[in-house]
Order: structure tokens, then C-alpha cells, then sequence
């Protein structure tokens, strides 16, 4: 039997959505068939990984606060990506939001005051758009590539925290370890559940996602957005501003950025370290792809990668599986996903092609 | 009927309720947390052979379980808490930054016992404990000022913390102390574990002239430039000979084994108390791996000497007097450091070009 691809007159509006499943339903299955090969008992295996790490209270607020960072970018990175402006620097706008924050913490360390987390949050976004203007200035001045750009000012993101932790910022009674002082408790973002570490900003995020989303969906920006995106040149006749939208799109996913990193400092760990984050700029990409670019999948696919997380120690912990298996999950994930995407544009069929013997003629 | 099934049914949650409560007493589930892979063959590795030698001692006693490359971030303490609440009894978290993510778990679990590497942070269910491997770098030292031809020690520093710095100042008295005209060449990585940027760094030292590659990073990868390129190399954490046999001189071995089974037995036995453990050659916890063929005997019989001589406390690798570059007396002709300055040690002593980079 002949199995062949068809292309499809227009692009299937439902594949949008079913292609996400399909990739997770074959992730899972190869998933078994890697779990079989390593011994392991595979729906056992499947089991720790995606149910007993959610299967708590604790799990599941686990699961948000890794998600919140992932969410928050994703959105942030998900207009960008739609407008065809490519910020791949999430990563220093994250760390310098949560400096510019995390500063003003430990600038009023001593004192209390209800203001002091609203001023943080306000401060981070501030910070991230700061850091991913610079690439949007120079994209729109000198036409720079804000690929190279946002990514190379992640380093120099990156080196401003090492050398602060290092530096003047570093722990007075810290034994000279790289490490702030500890957070003052209202400089700490409330807790929503009791000894848990789920904290406002998932809800934050959630907030986030719903503004994304009228952005994109109901507002002429979103529009916008789209048509430079798809048809350059269309959006030029139509008098739409190019470098205004450059501008908008990187500033907005810098904010988001920088608002993930001040929620990660300021909620998750409470005093400012060397590593802030294991590359949730990154990782919040193949998030954004993930969910289609769109916030509400955004939102989707920031839970399912963090739940891959949360998984990897449920089954290092359990089972006693390699660290590794966490990062076959994601590359399968994603493997499958670019797979799958063919589906929105061909068809599959069956048997030979019927016009092929006209086209011999 | 109905009296007799309920009555039934509590017998049967009584014995169950013993016979689970008997089991969590006969066998001591204990994690690990580590910053690195457990194949680094470094840090990480010599963590998880301490957890191995435990399994080897107890048995059927304790069960362990292990998480690798654990983010020093948010995550540390996800992975901490997990650990504490699926029933370990004993938890080893083997990085600095790990400090403060245990510490608040030992707040948040009280009955669990909390050991962290390298730390200063302490509660009565977490301790510390941490290995003085600047005494094998004082060793290492005595080899290096012996060995090295051009008078330049290429030294790969991870981060400026005190251990670190403590490292690079007890090599440098050793070295200096059979070879006036030493010199320490310093470049940072800022990373434990990245074997690129070990490998360039060892090139780019040894292009400056350096014949010995000395490493306060996690990867064999400087080892392997070494016996590339044909100068000496020693190895850190764990014995590195197998990656470069000519250039290895010899490794500092961090080994964990005693100590880890120790602690284990403690809990078992129910005498753990928290403390701060800071130990060197003399309980085992630093080794020195065999040394390289290559070296000459009175070399190899002084390395012996100094090592003896520190186990047994007629060596000290900081005795007075020590200034530092800027010529300040930090200790006295006839003192010792004290374990505060070592503890906290942020100054270069006088003779080392550079600075400390903020």
C-alpha cells in the first residue's frame, strides 16, 4: 500500500489544534517503548512521570510555579514570534528584571512596607523592557539582526548578575559567598496556599495570559501583529508602522520577561543567586511554539514542560532513572510536534495519486 | 455481623499501621542531591560514591535514591522538599548553593535530618560539613614548585569564593617554598562543570607559558589539553590518571565514604546530633590519588613528608607569618590561621599577581 502526502487547498484550521495531541499521545508511546528497553515497567513509568508528581497539593503548586515563569515569557515571546521579530534573549531580559527588582529589595532591606512588592514587580518589567530595548533601537536604527543582538546581551545580562552577586551585592554576613542577603518577608511575594510555595504570581500569569490574549484576538495591535507578520508588504500599503509594532513587540515580551524574573526572585527564592533561572528564556521558546503562539496554548504548553520537569525527579526519586530522561521528553516533544505540523498543511492518502496519470500524458 | 467487620476492619488497620510503622524503622530511605551529572567524575561523582559506600556498609538497612543535576535556583528546594516528604530520613545536599533551600526545608520538616555540604548555615536537624582540601593543595604545591620548568602555574579557578581562594593560596606558600621564582597564572570560568570552557582555559594558560595545569573545576577536560600538549596536570576531586596518564602528577580526592556512612549509622542508631564537621587527610576525607611515575623520588618522598606531617599536625599550611599583596600582616610569625580567617579567607597572599576579580 502507496501512503503519500497530499497538499491541502487551504491549511486544516482543526490540525492547528489536534497536532499538539498527536505529539504528546507519540511522545508518551515512544516514551513506553524507551521505558520497556531500560527495564522499567512502562505504564508504571508513565505514571510516575506525568500523574505522581501532580497527584499532591504540594505537586500541583510545584507545577505552577515552574509553569509561572514559562507562561509569562512564553506570551511575552509568542506576539514577537507572530510579528516575525525573533527576541531570543528572553533569558538576559529575565535577569536583569529580576536585578532591577531584586535591587530595590535589598535597597529597603531593613524596612517594611506594603508598597515594596508592587514597586518590585513594576521595577522588573521596567528592567526587561530596558534590556530588550536596546536590540529594538538597534534593529530599528541601524537594521540590526535582534537575533544576534537579544541573545548576545543575554551573556552581558548574565555577567552584570555575576559580578553583582560577586561584587557590591553580595551577603555581608555571607562568609563571601556569592549570594544576596536574604529577603526581607515583605519584600516576598504573598503565598496562596499554606506551606506551599504558590505564590500571586501564578495568578500574575494568568492575568497575563487573558491580556495576551485581548491583545491579540480583539485589539488592532494584534492585528497588526499578524498581518506584518504573514504579508510584510501588505502591512506597509496598508500603512501600517513597522518600527512602531518592532518596538511594541519587544518591549512588551522584554516586560513579560523581566516580570517572570522579579516573580521567580521574589516568590521562588527569596535573595538573588547566581543562576536565577536554568534557562526559562530558552525553554519559554519551545514553549511559545508549543502553544501555537498563541496565549491560551502558551498557557497549556508552559504546564505541560513544566510537569516534564516535576516528572524528571519523580522518576530519578522513584525509579531511580538518569536526569537525562527529562531531556528526551522535551527533544521527543518538540521531535513530534515539528512532525506533526505537517498534517496542517498535507493530508495523508492512501494508494496511488489520481491525477498522476494525466499529469503522464 | 456488622460490629464484627468494623471490628475487623480496625485489627487490621492496627497491624497494618504497625507493620508500616516498623518498616520505616528498619530501613532508612536517604537522598542525595547533586549540582553535577553523577558521571562529571568529578565532584558530583565522588558525592555518589559516598552514597554507594553507604548502600555497601548497611545493606538491606537503608535504601538511597539520588537527583543529579539539581538548578542552584528555585528548584533545589522542589527537589528537597520532594525528597523530604516521600519519606527519606536523611538528606545529603551537596552544594553551596543549596544552603538556604535546606535550611527551609529543615524548617518545614522537623523530624527529617537535613547534612549540607560546604555550608555555614546550621539547625538543629541540619548540619554541615565540608573537607579542608587545601591541605592536599599544599601538597600539590610542594610537587608543583619541584616540577615546573618555565616557573608558571596555570591555575583554573570556578568561582572567588573562599575555598577557592584558600586553594590557590595554600599552592602557591607550598610552591613558593621550594621554588622562589614561581608564579601563578589565574583565569576564572565562573562554572564547576563545563568541560569547553575548562579546555580553553587550560590552552589559553598554557599558550601564557604555564607547564602545570592546576583545576578548582569538576571535569577532567584541563587533564586532557595537559597530555595534549605535553605539560603536567593535576587532577581534581576524584583520581583523573585515566584521562591523561603522562600528564596527570596526582588528583585530590574528595572522599565523602566514611563520613556519609557515619551519618547514616547515626540515624539508625539514633545518636545524630547537627553539627559542623570540617575535616582533612586525617580522618580520610582528603586523599592524595598515586602519584605520576615521572616524578622524582625525593619529590615524591617530600609530598609524603608534607602530608604525614599535616595528618599528624607538625605541618600547617598557613602558619604565620602570611601577608597579603598589599603587605598587611593577616598572620602573626608563630601563629596558625585561625578557622574564621580560613573560613572567610578573600585576600590573595603577597607574591600572586592579580586580583580577585568583585
Amino acid at each position: 500500500m502507496l501512503v503519500r502526502l497530499e497538499q491541502r487547498p487551504e491549511a486544516s484550521k482543526s490540525m492547528i489544534y489536534v497536532s499538539p495531541l498527536i505529539a504528546v499521545v507519540l511522545t508518551v508511546l515512544t516514551a513506553m517503548v524507551m521505558f520497556a528497553l531500560l527495564g522499567v515497567y512502562p505504564v508504571k513509568a508513565i505514571e510516575t512521570f506525568f500523574i505522581e508528581p501532580v497527584s499532591s497539593l504540594d505537586g500541583l503548586a510545584e507545577l505552577l510555579v515552574k509553569a509561572t515563569p514559562l507562561v509569562l515569557i512564553g506570551v511575552g515571546l509568542s506576539l514577537g514570534f507572530q510579528a516575525n521579530v525573533w527576541n531570543i534573549g528572553a533569558e538576559g531580559q529575565l535577569v536583569i528584571g529580576a536585578l532591577a527588582g531584586g535591587g530595590l529589595a535589598l535597597a529597603f532591606f531593613d524596612q517594611q512596607s506594603i508598597f515594596l512588592v508592587p514597586a518590585m514587580l513594576v521595577c522588573g518589567v521596567l528592567g526587561g523592557m530596558a534590556w530588550a530595548a536596546i536590540p529594538a533601537w538597534l534593529k530599528t536604527r541601524y537594521n540590526t539582526n535582534e537575533i544576534l543582538t537579544s541573545l548576545m546581551l543575554t551573556y552581558v545580562g548574565l555577567l552584570v548578575l555575576s559580578y553583582l552577586v560577586h561584587g557590591p551585592w553580595k551577603d555581608p554576613q555571607g562568609m563571601n559567598f556569592p549570594e544576596s542577603r536574604l529577603f526581607h518577608d515583605s519584600a516576598l511575594l504573598p503565598i496562596l496556599i499554606d506551606e506551599t510555595r504558590l505564590n500571586v504570581g501564578a495568578l500574575i500569569a494568568l492575568f497575563v495570559v487573558v491580556l495576551g490574549w485581548i491583545l491579540i484576538s480583539r485589539h488592532i495591535i494584534g492585528f497588526q501583529i499578524k498581518v506584518i507578520g504573514m504579508a510584510p508588504m501588505a502591512a506597509s500599503f496598508a500603512g501600517f508602522k513597522e518600527k512602531r509594532l518592532i518596538w511594541l513587540t519587544l518591549l512588551i515580551s522584554g516586560g513579560c520577561a523581566g516580570l517572570a524574573g522579579v516573580i521567580e526572585l521574589s516568590g521562588a527564592i527569596g535573595q538573588i543567586v547566581p543562576s536565577i533561572s536554568p534557562g526559562y528564556g530558552f525553554t519559554a521558546i519551545i514553549v511559545a511554539f508549543l502553544g501555537r503562539l498563541h496565549p491560551v496554548g502558551v498557557l497549556f504548553a508552559g504546564l505541560l514542560m513544566a510537569l516534564t520537569y516535576l516528572g524528571g525527579d519523580s522518576a530519578q526519586i522513584t525509579m531511580n532513572l538518569p536526569n537525562a530522561v527529562t531531556g528526551v521528553f522535551q527533544g521527543m516533544l518538540l521531535f513530534f510536534l515539528l512532525a506533526s505540523d505537517v498534517l496542517i498543511k498535507y493530508r495523508v492518502r492512501f494508494g496511488a495519486p489520481k491525477i498522476n496519470t494525466e499529469a503522464a500524458e | 455481623m456488622k460490629f464484627r467487620s468494623k471490628l475487623a476492619t480496625a485489627a487490621a488497620a492496627v497491624i497494618l499501621a504497625a507493620g508500616v510503622s516498623s518498616a520505616v524503622q528498619a530501613q532508612l530511605k536517604i537522598g542525595f542531591v547533586y549540582v553535577g551529572p553523577i558521571g562529571d567524575h568529578g565532584w558530583s561523582y565522588e558525592h555518589n560514591q559516598g552514597r554507594l559506600a553507604i548502600e555497601k556498609a548497611l545493606g538491606d538497612k537503608v535504601m538511597t535514591t539520588y537527583v543529579e543535576k539539581v538548578p542552584e535556583g528555585a528548584d533545589a528546594q522542589r527537589v528537597i522538599s520532594k525528597l523530604a516528604s516521600s519519606g527519606h530520613g536523611l538528606i545529603f545536599t551537596t552544594s553551596f548553593g543549596y544552603m538556604n533551600p535546606t535550611l527551609r526545608a529543615a524548617k518545614r520538616f522537623p523530624k527529617v535530618k537535613f547534612e549540607h555540604a560546604t555550608g555555614f548555615k546550621r539547625a538543629p536537624n541540619m548540619s554541615t560539613y565540608s573537607a579542608r582540601f587545601y591541605e592536599g593543595r599544599y601538597v600539590v604545591g610542594k610537587v608543583v614548585g619541584n616540577m615546573t620548568k618555565s616557573n608558571v602555574i596555570g591555575y583554573i579557578g570556578s568561582f572567588p569564593i573562599p575555598e577557592v581562594i584558600r586553594g590557590i593560596n595554600a599552592t602557591y606558600l607550598a610552591a613558593k617554598s621550594v621554588n622562589p621564582n614561581i608564579k601563578m597564572k589565574i583565569v576564572w570560568v565562573s562554572t564547576w562543570f563545563d568541560p569547553g570552557k575548562e579546555a580553553d582555559a587550560a590552552k589559553t594558560l598554557i599558550d601564557q607559558g604555564a607547564d602545570v595545569i592546576m583545576q578548582h573545576t569538576d571535569s577532567p577536560a584541563p587533564v586532557q589539553v595537559a597530555q595534549q600538549r605535553g605539560v603536567w596536570a593535576v587532577g581534581q576531586a576524584s583520581d583523573m590518571t585515566n584521562f591523561g596518564p603522562k600528564a596527570h602528577l596526582t588528583s585530590i580526592i574528595d572522599n565523602w565514604a566514611p563520613y556519609y556512612v557515619a551519618r547514616a549509622k547515626a540515624v539508625l542508631d539514633g545518636t545524630w546530633k547537627s553539627t559542623d564537621t570540617w575535616d582533612g587527610f586525617k580522618p580520610g576525607m582528603v586523599q592524595m590519588s598515586a602519584f605520576n611515575k615521572a616524578i622524582p623520588a625525593n619529590v615524591v618522598a617530600l609530598a609524603n613528608a608534607t602530608r604525614d606531617g599535616i595528618t599528624n599536625g607538625t605541618i600547617f599550611p598557613f602558619a604565620g607569618e602570611i601577608k597579603d599583596q598589599a603587605g598587611k600582616v593577616r598572620v602573626k610569625a608563630g601563629a596558625k590561621a585561625d578557622d574564621g580567617l580560613l573560613a572567610g579567607m578573600n585576600f590573595y597572599v603577597q607574591g600572586i599577581d592579580g586580583t580577585i576579580p568583585k
